[in-house]
């Protein structure tokens, strides 16, 4: 194998381990720039991954079971939703309580499907033309369509919080749910529709973790990646585009530490295994310090629950 | 109504009264195993639990019971006591991290027999037991000299302590006895149990040139990756050549049943006595698994030939002359590692690249 050719498949990897953190870093952003903080994004990864494989083993499809992942993680949320938008209970406490329950509820339904492995899983698919170009194409264009999928996701996103009039009243009900509403928006829906994104997107990285990435189950399988999520938000600034950047930063980071220990580092392994949560310090400092900087706010009415005003 | 109410007496006297011929049998001995994972992992605690249902298959007068995903630590005292209060009389605690509470506990029943997996504290009533799997490290790597094409082999191993060290320096021997340019590249995963991480590490070997794969850790993840890149691999644990005829080379397993039933009948007999059992090839405990389905005769002559000796006690692994990795002379010629050595060893063999965090 030429030795360039290394690197080309651990860029790859690194695309397909920053996947995984791509779709629910997205989704929070959105669910955050409505107003909802939802730190149940572990536990919603959790079930998608386990809801992802069960239905990807039974079904012998990998595409059913990244959608009834994705279902799964939306449905989840409504948990959240429910407590956090119509009972205006305390976010934090309600998205700790689902994290904890995503963990609990895999753990009990997961106990007979430890070590089974998936026959069926997802494959790459070449792009024409753009899979041919040097290195690029080998990185970008020779993924699974989950790979592909997420690229769209980023973009149409975008495109909905910065160029539609969605993107707009989600702006506005984060910023100042009050005048949102006085604009004729609904609050309620606007919120409750935005978390419910943010959990078919969680559960969207949970299922792709176990239908692509690792097609196994086993217990706690997401290990805090919802919170390195979570992290990711900050550091994008509730920029879906800087969040791709972010992801991949941290796909990479992974990649990182087997590639260095392969090539017999002296860098104890517990520090090399320890890395992404450095990491996640290191974002989190950097990017707090950008904001103060650069006046960039998180969305000002977040964790904030709305009470719509008698007329 | 009154229909059911006479089914569910007659149900219920028959139910106490099995109960209470069950209970009449006095003279059979209840086992609990402890098992650090869930006992179908497909790797080291489904392996003792296997040894369970040999255990139960072969001697009539045991009665087996596991609990599985024991936390290791304290936890583990407060299970090991409820069956103690059962009236368990043998406790087999198969991983390392629960050797302190089976100590504590031991200390306050002398009559129940502890037996604790790959520990070192021993007392009156608790032995330790453990197989020299670095003889069958040593043929698989003789295994993977003769069919590596690439010369890269890739190690995925869990934790940096004596006993997976021992595994990596012997099956490096092995390796470089019959090949040597071929060299064994090692990524710690820091986790007996971890398939997301296995699995990366093997597809980080695949992607660096391996053309064998060496599992050390307890989940078929590595092997899963390798049969996907189409190479070659070496399980760990349990013989899993006929779930991966094409890919698994050889397996080395092992067999705790044979040990479970020498305890069981010593203790029946009021023979037994406080040990540290470390059981090599010839008895069994550690076995070579079934050869792949591309491994050529000639190989296989060759690593059954040393197989036998080892049994035999003719052939050593551990004899020098040995070099680390630094090129050190370790061990001189015509001398052997000793056990204690061996039991503390935190050293590579030359061949071997990657680092013991210390």
């Amino acid at each position: 194998m030429a030795h360039h050719s290394i690197y080309i498949v651990l860029f790859a990897n690194t695309v397909k381990a920053g996947t995984i953190l791509l779709f629910p870093t997205i989704g929070e952003i959105f669910a955050e720039r409505a107003g909802i903080l939802n730190l149940g994004v572990e536990g919603m990864m959790l079930i998608g991954a386990f809801v992802g494989f069960v239905v990807a083993y039974t079904t012998k499809n990998p595409y059913m079971g990244f959608l009834a992942g994705v279902l799964a993680g939306g449905f989840a949320s409504l948990i959240h939703a429910f407590i956090s938008i119509t009972l205006r209970g305390n976010q934090i406490v309600s998205g700790l309580a689902l994290t904890i329950f995503g963990g609990g509820f895999t753990t009990f339904y997961g106990q007979k499907w430890i070590n089974m492995t998936l026959t069926h899983t997802l494959t790459p698919v070449k792009i024409p033309m753009l899979s041919s170009i040097p290195y690029i194409g080998m990185i970008f264009f020779n993924q699974d369509l989950i790979v592909y999928l997420s690229y769209i996701v980023v973009f149409v996103m975008w495109f909905i919080l910065y160029k539609t009039r969605l993107g707009l009243n989600l702006r506005a009900v984060g910023e100042n749910a009050k005048a949102a509403n006085a604009m004729g928006i609904s609050v309620y829906k606007v919120r409750y529709g935005w978390t419910f994104f943010g959990g078919l997107l969680a559960g969207a990285g949970g299922a792709y973790l176990t239908t692509a990435y690792a097609p196994f189950w086993l217990d706690g399988i997401t290990a805090g990646r919802g919170w390195i999520a979570i992290a990711l938000v900050i550091f994008a600034m509730w920029d879906p585009v800087k969040a791709l950047v972010g992801a991949y930063l941290f796909g990479g980071i992974n990649a990182l530490q087997f590639q260095l220990q392969a090539t017999g580092t002296t860098i104890p392994s517990a520090i090399l295994n320890m890395l992404p949560y450095i990491g996640t310090f290191i974002v989190i400092i950097i990017s707090s310090i950008i904001v103060k900087t650069r006046h960039i706010k998180p969305p000002k009415e977040l964790g904030i629950p709305y009470i719509r005003e008698e007329k | 109504m009154r229909r059911f109410l006479i089914l569910f007496l007659v149900l219920f006297s028959i139910s106490m009264w099995l109960g209470n011929t069950s209970y009449a049998k006095q003279d059979k001995i209840k086992v609990a195993f402890l098992y650090v994972g869930p006992h179908n992992d497909g790797g080291w605690s489904q392996a003792h639990d296997e040894g369970r249902i040999y255990l139960q298959n072969h001697l009539p007068y045991v009665i087996t019971s596991y609990s599985e995903s024991v936390p290791e630590g304290a936890p583990c005292e407060k299970v090991i006591r409820d069956y103690i209060h059962k009236g368990y009389k043998v406790i087999f605690g198969t991983s390392f991290g629960f050797m302190d509470c089976m100590y504590n506990v031991a200390k306050d029943y002398p009559d129940v027999i502890f037996e604790h997996c790959s520990g070192y504290k021993t007392r009156k009533n608790m032995g330790t037991y453990f197989g020299r799997m670095y003889q069958v490290d040593y043929l698989a790597g003789l295994v993977a000299g003769m069919m590596t094409k690439s010369n890269y082999i890739g190690f995925v191993a869990p934790f940096p302590i004596p006993e997976v060290v021992r595994e990596i320096d012997s099956f490096t021997i092995g390796l470089r006895e019959v090949n040597p340019k071929a060299t064994v590249h090692v990524i710690w995963t820091n986790s007996w149990f971890n398939p997301v991480k296995e699995r990366s590490a093997a597809e980080t070997f695949i992607a660096n040139g391996a053309d064998i794969i060496v599992s050390g850790c307890d989940s078929p993840a590595s092997i899963e990756a390798a049969k996907k890149a189409g190479i070659h691999a070496i399980a760990y644990d349990r013989d899993i050549h006929d779930k991966f005829p094409k890919t698994v080379l050889t397996s080395r397993a092992w067999h705790w049943g044979v040990y479970y039933v020498k305890v069981l009948k010593e203790v029946r007999n009021g023979t037994w006595k406080s040990e540290r059992y470390w059981g090599g090839l010839e008895t069994g405990i550690v076995k070579l698994g079934k050869f792949g389905d591309t491994v050529p005769e000639k190989v296989k002559k060759y690593v059954l030939n040393r197989e036998q000796e080892i049994k035999e006690g003719k052939f050593k692994v551990f004899e020098g002359p040995i070099y680390d990795q630094h090129g050190k002379l370790r061990v001189k010629k015509g001398e052997e590692l000793s056990d204690k050595d061996k039991l503390s060893l935190q050293w590579f063999v030359k061949g071997v690249v990657g680092s013991i965090p210390h």
